[in-house]
C-alpha cells in the first residue's frame, strides 16, 4: 500500500481512520482492486462529474421513484445514484455469501420451530414472551406447514464493516425486504456510464435475479401444481417501492396485481380477475405487510389486502412469500438472541458476528444503555428506516433527555448498540472524492435451496460524516461490484 | 402465459385516449392561433372553451378569455383536468400503473414528456412561442405512437390501446365538427363568405385533413363537403368513419382471437354507428341539423364505451343512459 501513492482523483482522498473499501486492504489487495483504484485515480474530476450528471438525467428520464413519507408533495423522487462504485473482493464475498445463507438457514429453521414445537422456547434460549409477546407473532400460523418449510424465501441482511475490517450483521430484514431493483438497475447504469472503468476486471454479473426469484418461487408452489402461476402482489402505485415491484414482475414476466385484482372463491382458490374472466394464481410473492394482506383475518380496514387470502392460505391453495409471520424473526430484540439461536439449530458459530446489542427489556440492558446514552445508539425495535435512532455520540442534551424518557417509558420497545465504525468508500461529492459511510444489503433467494445474488445494494450517506444510509434520510446508493 | 388483468386494459385504454386527446388539444390550439384569424386579425377565443364545453369552468377561474388565459387554462392549468398539462400527467399515471406491460422505451418517452409539461412556466406559453411548442407536443404524441407501434407487445392490451385511440378520434372529430357548425358560425347568412372558408380550412388543418381534402375535392371549400370528408371518408384516418371501423375491426379481432365473451354489445352499438355513418347523405344530415347528428354520433360512442367498461375493466352497470365515465 505504501509503494502506492495517488496522484489524480484520489490525491486528497483521506479516509481519515475509518476502514475503506477500496484502500484498506494491507498487503492482501488483490490485483483487480488496485486496477480499478488506478483507473478512478486516472480519472479527472471535471469527466467523472459530468458522467455524474449524465447518469442523474438518465434516472430522471427513466422516472425512478422513491416515495418518501414526510414529504407529502414530493410523491416521486430520484434515489441518488453515487457513481463511484463500492468494490467486494471474492474472498469477502465468500465470507458474505456463506454467513448470510446460514443466517437464513437459521430464521427458517427457527420460524418453523416457533409456529410448531417451540422446542427452543422450551429449552429457554429465547425467552417465551419476547416471541409469543412479539406484535410481529402470527397465532394464525401454528402448526400450519408451508411448502418447503420456507418462510423467508426473500432475505435482505443489512452488513457493515467495523472500524478493524471485520463484517458485522446489523439487521435482518425477513418480511418483504426492498432495494434489490437497484442493485441491478446500478449496473445497468454503470454499463453505460463507465465501461472502460470495467473492462476486463471480471465483475460477477446480477442480472439474473429475476429467473432465480421466479425458479424458487415455482419450487414452493402449493403440492400438485403443475404450471404454477405466480403474481407479484403490490400495494399500489403510491407505494414508496412500487418502482421495484415493476421491476420484480418485468424480471420475472409475472403479473402485477394489487388487491382489487385478486378474489378467493368457496373452495378456498385465489383468482385473478382478468379480461376473459377468473385465472387462479397459486403463488404469490407479496409485497405487502401481514397486517395489509387479508381484510378478514387481519386489519379490517386494509382495503389494499385480499379478503380471504389467509383462509386460502391455511388451506395450502396458495403459497405466500414471505410467508405470514415472519416479522418474529426479523425484530431487533430477537436478532440480539440470533448467534445464540443459530447455535442451537445449526451448531455452529456465526460466521459474521453481530453487533454487539444490549436488550433493554432487561434490566442489565437498560442500565448498561441508561449509563452509557452518550457513547451508544438506541434503536426502536419496531421501526423500520431509520426513523426513532438516537445516536449518543451526535445527540444533545435535549434529544438525550428525550431518548431517556422514551427508554424509561417502554423499555421493551428499545435496543442499543456501541457506536460501530462504519466502513468509507470514496465518493463523488460537492468538495470533490471524500469517504462517505456505507453498508450493505445482500439478497438471497430460498426455494429448494438458498442462492444469494453476488452483490447487493450498498446505501451510502451522502452527508458528511452521516451514518445513516436510509434512502429516506437522504442515503444514496453505489453499484457494488462482486470480483471474480 | 397469464391472461391481461381487467386494471390493466382499462389502464392501457386510458392511456391512448389520453394521448390522443393531448395530441387533439394541441392541433387545435395551434390551429386556432395561426388560422382562425377574422378579417382585422382578431381571434375569438372563446370558441375554443365552446369547443370542449368548459366555458363555465373557465369563467369561474379566469375573467375574460384572452389569448393568455384561454392557453393557460388549455396547457399548464393544472386544475383543468382537460389541459395539456393534466391530460400528459393522466398518461403517465396510466404509463405508471402499467409499466410492468409496456416497454422500457414507452416509460421513458412518455416520463420524459411528462417532466417537459410540468416544467414549462407562462413564459413558454406565449403566443408567439405557441407555434413551436404546438409542434413539440404533437411530436411527443406522434413518437410515443411510434414507439408504441414499434416496440409494445401485440397480445391483449394492445387491443385495447387501439380501441381506446380509434374512440377517442372519433369523438374528438366530432366536437370539432359541431363547435365549427354550431357555434362558430350560427349565422346562415355568412355561410360561403371568407370567414366561413377560413375557418374551415381551419378545421381541416387541425386535423392534418388539408391535404388529404384537397387530393379528394380539387377546388372549392364548401361545408358539407368538409363535415362529408371529416365524417365519412374512409381513407382519412381520423375521419369518424375510420376510426370507428377501426375501433370495430379491433373489437372483432380482440374477440374471436381471445375467445372473449364481453366485447358484443360494444360492438352492436359500433354496427349501429357504422350503419348510421354508411346510409346517411351528408346533405340530409345537413338538413336536419349537423349538431342533432354529432350528438347521436356521441352519444353511441359514449354507450360503447360504457359497455366496454362494464364488460372488460368491471365498471358498474349505469341505471340509465347518462354520463358516461369519459371525463
Amino acid at each position: 500500500m505504501e509503494s502506492w501513492k495517488p496522484t489524480g482523483l484520489l490525491k486528497d482522498y483521506d479516509p481519515d481512520g475509518f476502514y475503506c473499501e477500496l484502500l484498506g486492504f494491507g498487503e492482501n489487495r488483490p490485483a483487480n482492486v488496485s486496477t480499478i483504484r488506478d483507473r478512478l485515480d486516472q480519472m479527472s474530476l471535471t469527466r467523472l462529474r459530468e458522467r455524474a450528471v449524465d447518469a442523474e438525467r438518465e434516472l430522471y428520464n427513466f422516472g425512478i421513484t422513491f416515495t418518501v413519507y414526510t414529504q407529502k408533495d414530493a410523491i416521486d423522487r430520484i434515489l441518488p445514484f453515487s457513481v463511484i462504485p463500492r468494490v467486494i473482493t471474492a474472498e469477502d464475498w465468500e465470507t458474505i455469501r456463506t454467513g448470510v445463507i446460514q443466517r437464513v438457514t437459521t430464521l427458517n429453521l427457527f420460524l418453523h420451530d416457533i409456529y410448531h414445537d417451540q422446542k427452543i422456547l422450551k429449552d429457554g434460549v429465547v425467552p417465551k414472551d419476547l416471541v409469543l409477546g412479539n406484535a410481529n407473532y402470527r397465532p394464525e400460523m401454528q402448526g400450519l406447514d408451508v411448502p418447503g418449510g420456507v418462510y423467508v424465501h426473500i432475505d435482505g441482511t443489512d452488513i457493515v464493516r467495523d472500524g478493524k475490517g471485520e463484517f458485522r450483521v446489523l439487521e435482518d430484514n425477513a418480511r418483504t425486504p426492498s432495494g434489490v431493483s437497484y442493485v441491478v438497475e446500478n449496473r445497468h447504469l454503470m454499463q453505460r456510464a463507465f465501461p472502460d472503468l470495467m473492462a476486463n476486471i471480471g465483475i460477477r454479473p446480477v442480472s439474473n435475479y429475476g429467473q432465480k426469484l421466479h425458479d424458487a418461487l415455482i419450487e414452493v408452489a402449493p403440492a400438485g401444481v403443475t404450471s404454477p402461476q405466480v403474481a407479484l402482489l403490490s400495494p399500489g402505485t403510491y407505494n414508496s417501492a412500487y418502482f421495484e415491484h415493476i421491476f420484480l414482475a418485468r424480471e420475472m414476466g409475472v403479473p402485477l396485481v394489487e388487491g382489487r385484482d385478486l378474489v378467493v372463491d368457496e373452495d378456498d382458490r385465489v383468482f385473478m380477475r382478468t379480461i376473459g374472466g377468473l385465472q387462479q394464481v397459486d403463488v404469490i410473492y407479496r409485497r405487502l405487510n401481514d397486517e395489509f394482506l387479508d381484510p378478514e383475518a387481519f386489519n379490517p380496514d386494509s382495503l389494499l389486502g385480499v379478503p380471504g387470502l389467509m383462509r386460502s392460505y391455511k388451506a395450502g391453495k396458495v403459497t405466500l412469500a414471505n410467508a405470514v409471520g415472519t416479522g418474529v424473526a426479523d425484530d431487533k430484540a430477537v436478532y440480539a438472541y440470533m448467534p445464540r439461536i443459530i447455535k442451537y439449530y445449526l451448531d455452529q458459530d456465526p460466521i459474521i458476528a453481530n453487533v454487539e446489542t444490549h436488550i433493554c427489556r432487561e434490566k442489565e440492558g437498560l442500565e448498561e444503555t441508561l449509563d452509557n446514552l452518550d457513547s451508544l445508539v438506541v434503536k426502536p425495535v419496531g421501526e423500520a428506516g431509520g426513523y426513532g435512532i438516537t445516536i449518543g455520540p451526535r445527540a444533545n442534551t435535549e434529544e438525550l433527555a428525550d431518548c431517556r424518557q422514551s427508554l424509561l417509558n417502554d423499555p421493551a420497545n428499545y435496543i442499543s448498540q456501541p457506536m460501530i465504525e462504519l466502513s468509507v468508500c470514496p465518493t463523488l461529492s460537492e468538495e470533490g472524492v471524500a469517504p462517505r459511510h456505507v453498508d450493505l444489503r445482500p439478497f438471497a433467494v430460498t426455494g429448494k435451496e438458498t442462492w444469494v445474488l453476488p452483490g447487493g445494494l450498498s446505501r451510502v450517506a451522502l452527508r458528511k460524516g452521516s451514518l445513516i444510509v436510509n434512502s429516506s434520510q437522504g442515503g444514496g446508493s453505489k453499484d457494488t461490484w462482486v470480483l471474480e | 402465459m397469464s391472461r391481461l388483468l381487467s386494471r390493466y386494459a382499462e389502464a392501457i385504454y386510458w392511456l391512448a385516449r389520453y394521448v390522443e386527446r393531448t395530441e387533439n388539444m394541441a392541433r387545435i390550439l395551434d390551429v386556432h392561433e395561426t388560422f382562425s384569424r377574422d378579417s382585422r386579425g382578431g381571434q375569438n377565443w372563446a370558441s375554443v372553451t365552446q369547443l370542449y364545453a368548459n366555458e363555465a369552468a373557465f369563467a369561474e377561474r379566469y375573467d375574460s378569455p384572452s389569448a393568455e388565459n384561454v392557453l393557460t387554462f388549455y396547457l399548464i392549468d393544472e386544475e383543468n383536468p382537460g389541459s395539456v398539462l393534466s391530460s400528459v400527467r393522466a398518461v403517465r399515471e396510466n404509463a405508471r400503473t402499467l409499466r410492468p406491460l409496456i416497454s422500457t422505451e414507452m416509460w421513458i418517452q412518455i416520463n420524459t414528456f411528462h417532466n417537459a409539461m410540468r416544467a414549462l412556466r407562462p413564459e413558454d406559453i406565449a403566443e408567439e412561442r405557441l407555434a413551436r411548442l404546438c409542434a413539440r407536443i404533437k411530436e411527443a404524441c406522434q413518437a410515443h405512437t411510434g414507439i408504441t407501434e414499434g416496440t409494445f407487445y401485440r397480445d391483449e392490451g394492445w387491443y385495447f390501446y387501439q380501441i381506446g385511440r380509434s374512440l377517442e378520434r372519433a369523438d374528438q372529430v366530432t366536437r370539432l365538427l359541431d363547435v365549427k357548425y354550431h357555434l362558430l358560425l350560427p349565422d346562415v347568412e355568412a355561410v360561403g363568405s371568407p370567414l366561413d372558408v377560413s375557418q374551415w380550412n381551419a378545421v381541416l388543418r387541425s386535423t392534418a385533413g388539408y391535404h388529404a381534402f384537397r387530393r379528394v375535392q380539387p377546388s372549392g371549400m364548401k361545408a358539407e363537403r368538409v363535415a362529408e370528408f371529416l365524417l365519412f371518408d374512409r381513407c382519412f384516418p381520423r375521419s369518424v368513419w375510420a376510426s370507428v371501423a377501426a375501433a370495430n375491426t379491433y373489437m372483432t379481432d380482440l374477440k374471436s382471437r381471445y375467445t372473449l365473451r364481453g366485447g358484443s354489445r360494444a360492438m352492436e352499438h359500433l354496427d349501429e354507428l357504422r350503419a348510421v355513418l354508411d346510409n346517411e347523405p351528408v346533405e340530409r344530415i345537413l338538413k336536419r341539423g349537423l349538431h342533432e347528428f354529432i350528438d347521436g354520433v356521441q352519444i353511441i360512442l359514449i354507450k360503447a364505451n360504457q359497455a366496454i367498461g362494464e364488460d372488460f375493466f368491471g365498471w358498474q352497470a349505469l341505471p340509465e343512459s347518462g354520463q358516461s365515465q369519459i371525463a
